[in-house]
């Protein structure tokens, strides 16, 4: 046996507590959801009223049911809408925050700490804020000059959610950007500030490609967390509105009714639509930036 | 060294799918004769009193005391929490708290036990009450809280301007356009209820409709909306939408929202529970009417309308193991002993007729004989397993009557067929 064959062996048997934690916690879940995907159980009731218990086997049927109905397509689109929104609006905001945030200045950890304090707060209590602000006499109105119900059924509610939602996850961005701006040595700007660029041509030919890395992972975690966008939407404007339903809130509005069958292929859905999304993403884009990790890790290796 | 990983994953997982799939094949059984120390689900008394009623019962009764355990606030956790002890046939709960309408859903599923009408006093209680806590007859559920919806009005407005207390809808138009001229009413509306998209919308509209002298689904939840009657009703709330009757706003009002408008002089007329009293007539500022509204029956088209009941029970469940004590709590619990004490110290209105006659208390709450005379004539919801689907069929209609974005014969037509749907469906 040679020695890469039983480092191997030796990794696996290292890893494997690991991978039982990962089949535990992941693995089994997922196949538990599948399965019951497939089922359907408590939809009869026998002669006396009471009803027949144990599942069925349905096949695809609740696959079926979900993408027949124009329900699900109104909170496909919805998931879709509010994800890509949400991020654009976010990675723009964040990467202003991080920046204000990395400049040296007086009170510079007051302003650190005030712009984390939104993503600090749980989002079932910022959803019951923003209601606050958005409702029909609320400051919301107040400022604008205007009197839309913004917590009723319409396209105001979807306004609603994408704000509250940029407010609170924004910082999350801009946290992720800091750290990688920090670790932008400061003689690179030395270097460019001596060759004449301005302030903008720093920003976009230093900063930006330098701090790509730590922006797509902070925009893959964004992506990931806003197509499970489930507590503030069910907050802010309610459960079984239209304009505001996501994936998420179906699959819940299913099991609540305690139908876990067609529960879980929502879920499922959603699930094979992050892996989807998340597969795309770090292929067109995250797959350079893996590739550029480990051949810098080879290359401090070798050196 | 792929494959090595790959083989830990693959037997992992099935070890891991093998151990889950045992657990479910155990069957936990209640049982019905049993006695000992019993846990009693609740939603969490701000006024402290049901804890002391408990500790009254654990003084006498040494052997089977009762732990209180609270559920989570809201209907929707609260649910949710005993849906999930349920599923797992937990025996963590003995008594347990549910809301009035799923009393047939908890029933048909086996997670709460028949109780026999012969040992609990079911002729103490309103008939209304009693009658939704029965599936198909049989008792599963003891009403603890009851409640209906009444009309709450700016008495100092309705006097100045001369009108008397409406009856009917009609009376109710004519006094709010004589409020209204009054400077005092200024940027006031004259009507609101809750008419945001969740269960109150569905009580409001059959309030409606039941005023209009129809009804939403007979007691076996068969849909009765292709009738003159419930357009009428549909119509009442969709018009008084359009006339500016009831203000815009109040597609986004719930119990507190509503609450909030008329506490804070911009209603004229309201409709809500009883518990919005006793918070409307603080005299700490929060409120700017205390003293100054009154409380009478919901209008009617022709004379008093109908309210829906409202309410919690109290059920034993299924998988307790000691289902005879939970069961003789329930009795002190529901005592017309107990809920007098109970009524002095929270203002939940209680299930039994006597307590309505008590001087005392008709002294510390005002509008108990109206009260009393709503809970009469109101209408338990309907007795349907699937009660939640149904909910929701009306909600999603009516809603979008309301925003104008269907029309109400339209709206009538779909909820006909998807209820009728729902209760042959089981």
């Amino acid at each position: 046996m040679n020695t890469t064959a039983r480092a191997g062996r030796t990794a696996a048997l290292l890893l494997s507590p690991t991978f039982l934690v990962l089949a535990l916690v992941v693995g089994y879940p997922l196949l538990a959801a599948l399965r019951e995907s497939l089922h359907r159980s408590g939809d009869e009731l026998d002669e006396s009223g009471f009803i027949v218990s144990g599942d069925r086997f349905v096949g695809l049927d609740n696959y079926a049911d979900a993408v027949g109905a124009a329900r699900f397509w109104t909170a496909f689109a919805n998931t879709t809408v509010f994800t890509l929104v949400t991020v654009a609006i976010e990675v723009v905001l964040g990467t202003a925050m991080a920046v204000v945030m990395h400049r040296a200045m007086r009170g510079r950890g007051l302003v650190r700490a005030s712009i984390l304090v939104p993503w600090a707060i749980p989002t079932a209590v910022s959803g019951l804020l923003w209601r606050w602000i958005f409702q029909a006499d609320g400051v919301a109105n107040t400022l604008l000059g205007t009197d839309l119900l913004w917590t009723s059924d319409g396209w105001p509610a979807k306004i609603a959610v994408i704000v509250a939602d940029s407010w609170k996850t924004a910082p999350f961005v801009g946290l992720l950007v800091l750290a990688g701006l920090q670790l932008i040595p400061n003689d690179v700007y030395e270097a460019a500030r001596l060759d004449g660029a301005s302030a903008w041509q720093q920003f976009r030919r230093v900063t930006l490609p330098l701090v790509k890395p730590a922006l797509l992972v902070a925009v893959l975690f964004r992506l990931l967390d806003a197509l499970r966008m489930f507590d503030l939407p069910f907050v802010l404007v309610g459960p079984q509105k239209g304009a505001v339903e996501t994936l998420s809130m179906l699959a819940w509005n299913e099991a609540n009714q305690v139908r876990y069958g067609p529960a879980a292929a929502y879920s499922v859905i959603l699930f094979l639509y992050v892996v989807v999304i998340a597969f795309v993403f770090v292929k067109l884009l995250g797959a350079d930036l893996l590739g550029e990790r480990r051949a810098r890790r080879r290359s401090e290796v070798s050196a | 060294m792929k494959r090595a990983l790959t083989t830990v994953l693959a037997v992992s997982a099935l070890l891991a799918a093998g151990c889950g799939g045992g657990g479910s094949s155990n069957t936990a059984t209640g049982d019905a004769n049993g006695r000992g120390p019993i846990a009693f689900a609740t939603l969490k008394d701000g006024t402290g009193t049901v804890p002391k009623l408990v500790e009254t019962w654990n003084a006498a009764h040494p052997d089977e005391t009762v732990r209180i355990v609270d559920l989570p606030e809201g209907a929707d956790g609260q649910r949710q929490q005993l849906i999930q002890q349920a599923q797992t046939q937990s025996d963590s709960y003995d008594v347990i708290t549910i809301d009035l309408p799923w009393t047939a859903e908890f029933a048909a599923r086996r997670w709460v036990t028949e109780l026999p009408k012969d040992q609990f006093d079911v002729d103490g209680y309103f008939a209304a009450p009693v009658k939704g806590s029965e599936y198909r007859d049989k008792l599963y559920a003891i009403p603890h809280f009851t409640g209906a919806g009444m009309l709450y009005y700016r008495k100092d407005l309705l006097d100045k301007a001369g009108v008397a207390v409406p009856k009917t809808w009609a009376e109710l138009k004519e006094a709010c356009a004589k409020v209204l001229a009054l400077p005092e009413a200024a940027g006031a509306s004259c009507y609101a209820g809750q008419f945001d998209k969740y269960e109150g919308l569905a009580i409001n509209f059959a309030e409606a409709v039941g005023s209009a002298g129809g009804e939403v689904t007979d007691q076996a939840g068969n849909p009765k909306l292709n009738t003159p009657e419930a357009k009428a009703g549909l119509d009442l709330l969709v018009n008084s939408f359009h006339d500016g009757t009831i203000p815009a706003e109040a597609i986004t009002y719930k119990e507190e929202e509503g609450r909030r408008a008329f506490q804070q002089g911009k209603l004229i007329f309201h409709r809500n529970w009883a518990y919005i009293y006793a918070l409307m007539n603080a005299s700490d500022g929060s409120s700017q009417v205390p003293g100054k509204f009154g409380v009478t029956v919901l209008p009617g088209v022709n004379g008093p309308g109908v309210s829906m009941l409202g309410g919690n029970n109290l059920a034993v469940s299924a998988f307790s193991k000691k289902q005879a004590t939970a069961r003789d709590f329930i009795k002190y619990l529901t005592s017309a002993e107990t809920q007098r004490t109970h009524a002095k110290g929270s203002a939940y209105p209680m299930t039994r007729p006597v307590i309505y006659q008590d001087p005392e208390l008709q002294a510390q709450y005002p509008y108990l004989q109206v009260l009393e005379q709503a809970i009469n004539t109101a209408r338990p919801r309907p007795e349907l397993v699937r009660y939640g689907d149904a909910s929701s069929v009306i909600q999603e209609q009516v809603y979008a009557a309301l925003s104008g974005q269907t029309s109400t014969e339209q709206a009538l037509a779909t909820m006909q067929q998807k209820l009728t749907e729902i209760a042959q469906g089981t």
